[in-house]
């Protein structure tokens, strides 16, 4: 059967995905938007500490269910295992509406200016692809600025004498502090440091029709029971629904992009709601399926012309995965500090972001989330009993008075830690999975050691009595975090996709989420995600010529 | 027994039936399991009452973690029942081959002397990492998962429940001044 062509589809209504559609539809293009989970409510918050996006030892809490879509991951021996979608070693970012930006933590970084000129400022990193984005900063700053307003960011970051230039503050002021915050803050200012708050896509007051944060403790990982976090689902794709002229399709799985005979992008082929097998015929396509499944995606789409896949030419479609290194302290204080205002996360630094000696980049370092009871078991100091009397002596002692600080380390990019589809494991629908495999760079470790070390000092000058760092291993990153697997740049031979998201040899398909970054900053890269789309969207709206592109 | 049944497909009655029909203890108290046998389950709470110990607070035991176990191995953790069976089994073994009786009959030292042991031991440590792991989140994780019973352990941690809701009181003047619950 055949359903009536379309000017664009876009796969994937995540951080990406749904602002390409609101800005598209609102151009008057009429679009599809495919989303592969469901569309979740307040209601779906549940608060189960067991089964959510953070904590999935029972399941993942919005998405993608265990049954249906395995991966397969190489460990750093070579060792192959199929994982389901909760299991470790996924690197699951959630399958809704609004993505990852229905049940985040909701940090709204801007990138720094020298995030997008990693090589320039650092040289090259043996092992590693380490490279300048073709954009700058400024090229991004309206459209950072237009992120922050439209899908609103509380925080107030005048106090960071670090970030990047910018021409209006947040449109809301940031939440009151807790006291971890009203403990940290002075002892940054004592050691010398630029304390301030974070920006957070979270209503510090009434925005956009909805209520302000009511600091509950069940925040990241969870929907917001009051929907005072600001995500796609609640900000642009009811937008663009309203335009009238873009139909959101749920549980919708996409099989493959169709190319035509003269190699141009012709529609796709995907399994809808009651698996039936679809073809949506399009102008043009956009992928915003987060890093390791737009990978998968257009590696999965082989034709005559493309027989490697689409937009893999030069063999860097997968490649560069990246995620974040979390690395930190714990510290414990002389007496509680627990006051269970939620979302706890509020302070930060961005001092040790770069500027470190002999260390290429560095990480924003900030106090943690609350820690749900069940996630602070595994928290205990190494080589401290895991289980006993004494463990529990260690939970009831410790629960209250303990402060989190970590921050993302800026990963140095490997080539060889790669997204690539498996010869033999296909998921529900017969789709061949993605098969993740590589490690960390040395570098990366390197630097996030620093890191660790940085913020125990913070804790102890805040006056903790006892310090233990959280470390990383060399595993493979990438997580909710993940990018970089379609890398932009003005290189077709060492990059996927122009400075405008446009892949380099099929000029009506675009990739446009986390899978363009070249580097991913020291920061949670959602705001840049969400730029970045702001970015493309405007180019590729400026350029739309009633049935294609100029 | 119902070893191998579906307990969603289970109906009340019928599970009570074949509950009288063998009268099995889960746990220290009279109930049904789903997953471990009568000797199985008896194995379980004496493992749980050493990972998280009764004191002045209740520990795993008066929490239901042995129910929590029960009920994931018949339901999300069905893969790991093999992995359960053996497990419970080969520690059982060991203390019969070391000390001519099962785990649960030896006494509270013996059996954390045995547990120590274990955690040297790369046959058996990967199942107990599981265990413990598996007995925290029935302890820590939220009573609907059938363990934390009246949630004891946020009892213990002093974790509010359930949370007070509207507390947020604004003083945009002076946002630093705001309400401080802890005060």
């Amino acid at each position: 059967m055949g359903l009536r062509r379309v000017n664009a589809v876009i796969i994937g209504a995540g951080a990406g995905g749904g602002i390409v559609a609101k800005e598209l539809s609102e151009a008057g293009l009429s679009v599809v938007l495919l989303e592969r989970g469901k569309w979740y409510s307040p209601f779906d918050c549940r608060k189960d500490d067991l089964r959510n996006q953070r904590t999935c030892v029972l399941g993942n809490g919005f998405g993608p269910d265990d049954e249906r879509n395995p991966r397969v991951t190489v460990d750093l021996h070579g060792r192959e295992r199929t994982v389901r979608a909760s299991g470790p070693g996924y690197n699951n970012n959630a399958a809704c509406v609004g993505g990852g930006t229905f049940s985040y933590g909701a940090m709204a970084w801007r990138y720094m200016e020298k995030d997008f000129r990693m090589r320039s400022t650092y040289g090259h990193i043996e092992g590693s692809t380490l490279a300048d984005w073709p954009v700058s900063y400024q090229d991004l700053e309206p459209y950072y600025e237009k992120a922050e307003w439209e899908i609103g960011v509380s925080g107030d970051v005048s106090g960071d004498p670090f970030h990047a230039p910018r021409r209006k503050p947040l449109p809301m002021p940031p939440l009151p502090p807790n006291r971890e915050y009203e403990i940290l803050h002075p002892a940054a200012k004592r050691l010398g440091l630029h304390p301030f708050d974070i920006p957070m896509l979270r209503n510090s007051v009434p925005y956009n029709g909805r209520p302000a944060c009511m600091r509950c403790r069940w925040c990241v990982g969870f929907a917001c029971e009051v929907d005072a976090k600001c995500g796609t689902h609640n900000t642009v794709i009811p937008k663009a629904l309203a335009s009238g002229n873009c139909e959101l399709r749920t549980e919708c799985v996409v099989k493959q992009i169709e190319t035509d005979s003269r190699g141009r992008v012709s529609g796709i082929a995907y399994f809808d709601a009651g698996n039936r097998l679809q073809y949506q015929a399009a102008d043009l396509v956009v992928v915003s399926c987060g890093a390791i499944e737009s990978a998968r995606l257009l590696l999965n789409s082989k034709s005559k012309f493309f027989p490697r896949g689409l937009g893999n030419r030069h063999d860097w479609v997968g490649r560069n995965l990246q995620g974040h290194t979390y690395t930190g302290a714990f510290g414990l204080m002389p007496a509680p500090i627990y006051d269970d205002l939620g979302p706890g996360a509020g302070i930060a630094i961005c001092d040790y972001n770069h500027g470190n000696a002999g260390l290429a980049g560095g990480a924003m370092l900030a106090n943690e989330f609350i820690r749900l009871p069940y996630q602070f078991v595994s928290m205990v100091p190494a080589g401290k009993p895991r289980w006993g009397k004494a463990h529990k002596d260690f939970m009831r002692d410790a629960y209250r008075r303990a402060i989190a600080i970590q921050g993302p380390t800026q990963e140095m990019p490997v080539f060889d830690s790669r997204v690539e589809v498996d010869p033999a494991i296909k998921d529900f629908w017969g789709i061949p999975v993605a098969r993740l495999s590589g490690s960390r760079h040395s570098h990366t470790i390197e630097i996030s050691s620093v890191m660790a070390g940085r913020a125990e000092a913070w804790l102890k000058e805040a006056g903790a009595i006892q310090t233990w760092r959280k470390l990383s291993g060399p595993g493979l990153s990438a997580g909710q975090h993940q990018a970089g697997t379609c890398r932009m740049g003005d290189d077709p031979a060492v990059s996927v996709v122009n400075r405008y998201c446009q892949v380099h040899d099929v000029d009506n398909l675009f990739v446009i989420d986390a899978s363009v970054h070249v580097t991913n900053g020291g920061f949670n890269p959602v705001l840049t995600i969400m730029a970045i789309a702001y970015y493309a969207s405007d180019r590729l709206v400026r350029s739309w010529k009633g049935r294609g592109l100029a | 027994m119902p070893r191998s049944s579906k307990p969603r497909s289970i109906r009340r009655r019928t599970l009570l039936a074949v509950g009288a029909a063998s009268a099995v203890a889960c746990g220290s108290r009279r109930r049904f399991c789903r997953f471990f046998s009568d000797e199985e389950a008896r194995t379980v709470e004496a493992l749980c009452a050493q990972v998280i110990p009764e004191d002045q607070d209740a520990g795993a035991v008066t929490a239901g973690v042995v129910n929590f176990l029960d009920k994931q191995l018949a339901g999300f953790y069905k893969p790991l029942q093999k992995v359960y069976r053996r497990g419970i089994a080969e520690i059982d073994h060991r203390c019969i081959a070391f000390g001519g009786k099962k785990f649960a009959d030896l006494p509270a030292s013996a059996q954390i002397d045995l547990l120590h042991q274990i955690e040297k031991d790369p046959d058996l440590l990967p199942f107990f990492n599981l265990l413990v792991d598996h007995v925290m989140q029935g302890f820590y994780g939220d009573p609907r998962h059938g363990g934390n019973r009246d949630r004891v352990s946020w009892k213990m941690l002093g974790v509010p429940y359930p949370p007070v809701r509207g507390r947020l009181r604004y003083d945009l003047d002076n946002p630093g001044a705001s309400e401080k619950p802890w005060g």
